[in-house]
């Protein structure tokens, strides 16, 4: 077996399981005393004053209770892995038993997810089974982070509005779903020093129209010129391409207060979705994807039924 | 000094005796609290010091080290005096088994909710006070085998066998799975590594539970039992086998709390079938204790004491019973992880070990203080029925929690997909978190009970010591 790195330990571990479990029965065996007829005597010894012993013999229903567990462990270590070498009859591991129930169950259910792949999304966002399916799968992977009802919260993107970092469209939503995302956003502290954080924030504030220090707006309005445009673009609507969020509309990943935007400029963000393509599989992401662009496009997916 | 003269050294058995009601109300009210945050999960304002993750370890070390910890102090060194009719050895050095053993638990409960942990479970003291804990049990060590070199008694009597192999087991388990190294004065990491650390772990964890909680308390229950009722134990044959074979078979269970992890598949078939085979082992111990009444069942009926011991008997073989099952894998898959375990581990905590200790302390109050019984034998009634209640109000609760949560987490539909959200199962749990709280307050309130009828024993009492008996026994 693998687990060892030489032969020896295995038959370390299996001889003296063996002779363990023997010996528990040997033990048992010539502890064994017949019940003698007549009154039962204490051994004779006594401590503190009145603490004595009876000798009476050990309960057969208890020895056979003992034996039965014995013989059954030597049964269940020839059938199971359990004596370092011996891999056990049945060849059983636990590994192999999950594959055998993941088979079973993809024999099962291959050909539903087979079906339902082949179908585009914003078609299968109109079908109540695929809905219901993706709606479990949404529930069990995916509303730790973005909550029961996909609004997500803060640092994870809600689900249901028409804003996307990546783009709504159904095949960015599958491709984010199946290869993950990370969203960084590089530190300025360092660059900007907390003054100029705090221009380009009041800048960032007045793109979204929200109130600002209009002084500190304008200075910052030029700190962005020079290091926020490449990703953020020169009007701050952002590039899907790269994840890069829009600053000028309502929707904030990290809070619109100044203080949030703060933090961000200086700290940067890094923010991680997971890639499900080896956990799910395809055909299940698709199915995943289709009930997410649904939670945005009910009319469109409506309009796709018809 | 005459051989035969003097008196039992009583002074640290008091104030183990004292400490055990008192940590017992302080364990168990962390327990209430944390059994509250279940169903009120900001019930502490989001103090971080007071959050689960902080308190759960303080109520199991509370519990376990500080009031089964003190229990085990008190009645060892009263029992090992008195069988082998001999003054304690190095009474210096018990005294700082005391003064020692309180330091660790006063650091325990500052550093647990401080967050300052090791991440072991019931090992989760950072370094320093592991090695406390060490000198701690050295002299802990020295003091009982001490005494019982010096015994003037030819033999050694059968709670002795039990208390020394929880002294010497406990020691090798602490130094084995505590072995980490420091980084900082408040920082350590373990030798172990991945798989490897968590066998170490639960070889350490479930002998923890085995030689801890099971040797040394079968250890109480040997002298507490026939004494109380006043007939010799049933069977010294059975004694002696079921002693063997238990701390031989207990020793490889622990995989069986790894089952379908990284452990190789191999350990855990020996940590299920190890498990198996301590069933016997085990319901010795019970067998022991519960015929040593037989011709005097009639007792059970006034005697609330005696009580308490019987009843702790039959936890005992319930969770001996409960725990080989559990370990076998298939049951394993379904329990694993559910609050079923919560449920097993607290039938042996309140059920075996607290009512063990409480009728164990009831027994050692009065005579501790020159008195034949507790100033109020009533109460001590009303402290075995609520306890009573209390105890099956939280293990039914939470085995109907545990089956339910497990059944819920393994549901799947016809399209593979899971049938409930993990947060439905909480919802599905959520009646029985109140059982159980219910449950764990009357539990508390039976030992605010007994600390009262403590206070009223002690009250205008002097402490005495019994003088040691010139006649040795045979």
């Amino acid at each position: 077996m693998a687990d060892f790195t030489s032969s020896f330990w295995g038959v370390y571990v299996a001889v003296i399981t063996v002779v363990s479990i023997i010996a528990c029965a040997v033990f048992l065996k010539v502890q064994t005393t017949a019940r003698v007829a007549g009154k039962v005597e204490t051994t004779g010894h006594t401590w503190d004053e009145d603490l004595a012993e009876w000798n009476n013999p050990l309960p057969n229903w208890w020895r056979w209770l003992f034996y039965i567990t014995i013989v059954f462990s030597l049964v269940y270590l020839v059938l199971y892995p359990g004596l370092g070498i011996w891999g056990g009859m049945l060849g059983w591991t636990s590994s192999g038993q999950y594959a055998q129930e993941r088979a079973r169950a993809d024999a099962v259910v291959q050909p539903l997810y087979e079906k339902f792949g082949k179908e585009p999304i914003e078609q299968l966002a109109a079908n109540a089974e695929a809905r219901a399916i993706g709606q479990n799968l949404y529930l069990t992977y995916c509303a730790q982070c973005h909550a029961s009802d996909a609004r997500g919260g803060y640092g994870f993107p809600n689900l249901t509005d028409p804003d996307w970092l990546y783009g709504g469209a159904p095949d960015a939503i599958e491709q984010t779903i199946l290869a993950g995302r990370n969203g960084v956003m590089p530190p300025f502290g360092p660059a900007l020093g907390a003054e100029g954080v705090k221009d380009v924030a009041s800048y960032v504030l007045s793109l979204a129209g929200l109130a600002s220090d209009s002084i500190r707006a304008q200075k910052g309005k030029e700190i962005f010129a020079t290091n926020c445009v490449a990703c953020h673009g020169p009007d701050g609507k952002g590039n899907p391409a790269i994840g890069a969020p829009n600053l000028t509309d309502k929707t904030w990943l990290y809070s619109s207060s100044e203080a949030a935007i703060i933090e961000t400029v200086t700290k940067g963000r890094n923010n991680q979705m997971p890639a499900f393509k080896d956990r799910l599989g395809a055909e299940r992401v698709h199915i995943l994807a289709a009930y997410i662009w649904g939670l945005s496009h009910s009319d469109k997916a409506k309009a796709a039924a018809k | 000094m005459s051989a035969t003269g003097g008196t039992y050294n009583y002074t640290v058995v008091r104030q183990f005796a004292v400490m055990t009601v008192i940590w017992g109300i302080v364990g168990m009210l962390v327990g209430v609290i944390v059994a509250a945050q279940f169903i009120w999960p900001d019930l502490t304002f989001g103090v971080p010091w007071l959050s689960f993750g902080r308190l759960r370890p303080l109520h199991t070390n509370a519990v376990i080290f500080a009031f089964g910890g003190s229990a085990l102090f008190a009645t060892s060194y009263y029992v090992v005096q008195r069988t082998c009719q001999t003054r304690l050895f190095a009474g210096g050095l018990a005294a700082f088994t005391f003064w020692g053993w309180q330091l660790v638990i006063v650091l325990a409960a500052i550093t647990l909710p401080l967050g300052i942990t090791t991440s072991k479970e019931y090992a989760e003291l950072e370094w320093p006070i592991d090695v406390l804990i060490t000198f701690v049990w050295v002299a802990y060590a020295i003091v009982f085998f001490g005494t019982l070199w010096k015994r003037k008694t030819p033999h050694i009597y059968v709670a002795n066998w039990f208390f020394g192999a929880f002294i010497l087991t406990v020691a090798i388990l602490h130094l084995v799975n505590s072995a980490a190294i420091p980084v900082t004065l408040w920082k350590s990491y373990s030798a172990y590594a991945g798989a490897q650390d968590a066998m170490v772990q639960w070889w350490y964890g479930h002998n923890a539970v085995g030689f801890f909680l099971t040797a040394g308390f079968l250890g109480m229950m040997y002298y507490f039992v026939p004494k109380q009722a006043g007939r010799p134990v049933y069977s010294y044959r059975l004694s002696v086998v079921h002693f063997w074979a238990l701390i031989f078979t207990y020793m490889w269970a622990g995989p069986h709390h790894l089952h379908y992890t990284a452990l190789p598949d191999w350990t855990q078939s020996l940590g299920m079938v190890f498990s198996l085979i301590l069933l016997a082992p085990s319901w010795g111990g019970m067998i022991n204790g519960i015929m040593t009444l037989s011709g005097a069942w009639y007792k059970l009926r006034e005697d609330p004491i005696l009580k308490f011991l019987i009843v702790s008997l039959s936890f005992y073989g319930m969770s001996t019973f409960e725990g080989p099952m559990m370990s076998v894998k298939t049951v394993n898959a379904l329990s694993h992880y559910t609050d079923w375990t919560i449920g097993h581990v607290h039938s042996g905590a309140l059920g075996w070990v607290g009512m063990i200790s409480i009728g164990s302390i009831y027994y050692l109050l009065p005579r501790l203080f020159g008195q034949t019984q507790m100033y109020s034998m009533r109460l001590v009634t009303a402290h075995f029925w609520i306890a009573t209640i209390g105890i099956v109000l939280y293990i039914a609760a939470m085995w109907i929690a545990g089956v339910t949560q497990g059944l819920m987490w393994r549901a799947v539909n016809a399209d593979g997909t899971l049938t409930y959200t993990f947060v439905e199962s909480t919802k599905a749990s959520m009646p029985f978190f109140y059982i159980r709280l219910l449950g764990g307050t009357l539990y508390l309130t039976g030992m605010l009970l007994m600390a009262y009828n403590m206070m009223k024993t002690i009250a205008g009492h002097k402490a005495v010591d019994a003088p040691i008996p010139a006649a040795v026994h045979a």
